[in-house]
């Protein structure tokens, strides 16, 4: 199958060998369980910092403090979350665009949750 | 002669040994990335492309969990000891430092986990895709977005933790 390449047309196109087509839903699943454990990391930071209850419970290490259950559990919900979208999307050709716009928003929500600027807002008087 | 505690051998572990392979990976699973394109490869040089690119994305996600892993459950409990010579009393204990502890620290030690995932999400693609890689543009091109992504958020991480450490090191 010979596949060309619209932006270097002056270069010889390789034959790429002929392998079969996946289908793009479990590339798609990998990338929205990213952002959905990205965006657990920055609820748990946030949430660690606005209540002591939830900050006493992620103390998972005395050593390390609480960043040992957000770490932990974020991990979880990243794995947990790519094991159930990989089962309902593996057969799927969900666009990995559509996937990336998704977990940019999710991604974004992480990074925001684990600003200190932001969550330091909601630590107790 | 030169010599070195075992605290400052870990912090050199997590900084300089899992950072650079970290940074090495990413400059060739990016490079890699970027050339796998029908134009820029032989027939012949795909496998050895692939194989390379395989290497260097599984070689970029182990090192980034090598460094959130030794950072977080190694080196971060003597940072935060309860002591007056650790690191975190150190510049909490001055106003002129405390920022290096409540924004720079708070905030290396959290988004710094977000760069294993996302690396981890990128050798998933390239070992899972494989060859499709080269036909499916979009893919690929979202492969390289969330390489840099990684790399981004594994640099925060890293300026501030390099910062930090030359204004109160882990001892």
């Amino acid at each position: 199958m010979t596949v060309h390449d619209t932006t270097t047309p002056a270069a010889p196109a390789a034959e790429v060998p002929a392998v079969p087509d996946k289908p793009e839903g479990p590339i798609s699943a990998a990338i929205i369980a990213t952002g959905v454990g990205a965006a657990a990391l920055g609820l748990f930071t946030t949430l660690a910092e606005a209540s002591t209850t939830v900050k006493d419970w992620l103390q998972f290490s005395d050593p390390v403090g609480p960043l040992s259950g957000k770490t932990i559990m974020a991990v979880t919900v990243w794995l947990v979350s790519w094991a159930i979208l990989h089962l309902s999307m593996r057969r799927t050709r969900y666009e990995t665009g559509r996937a990336m716009t998704i977990a940019l928003v999710l991604i974004a929500v992480g990074v925001l949750g684990t600003f200190p600027t932001f969550f330091q807002l909601f630590a107790p008087e | 002669m030169v010599s070195f505690t075992d605290r400052e051998w870990w912090g050199l572990i997590h900084g300089m040994g899992f950072g650079a392979l970290f940074l090495l990976a990413f400059a060739g699973g990016l490079a890699g990335l970027y050339s796998l394109r029908p134009a820029l490869v032989t027939e012949a040089g795909i496998a050895e492309r692939m194989r390379r690119l395989r290497i260097g994305v599984v070689a970029m996600a182990v090192a980034a969990w090598g460094t959130v892993l030794t950072g977080t459950w190694v080196v971060y409990p003597w940072y935060r000891e309860k002591t007056p010579a650790s690191p975190r009393s150190q510049l909490l204990a001055d106003p002129a430092t405390a920022d290096w502890h409540s924004f720079g620290m708070e905030w290396k030690e959290h988004i710094a986990w977000l760069s294993p995932m996302l690396a981890t999400a990128v050798a998933f693609i390239v070992i899972y895709y494989g060859r499709n890689l080269i036909r499916h543009d979009r893919v690929r091109r979202t492969a390289m977005l969330l390489l840099v992504l990684a790399f981004a958020f594994a640099a925060v991480a890293g300026a501030f933790g390099a910062f930090i450490t030359k204004v109160a090191p882990v001892q």
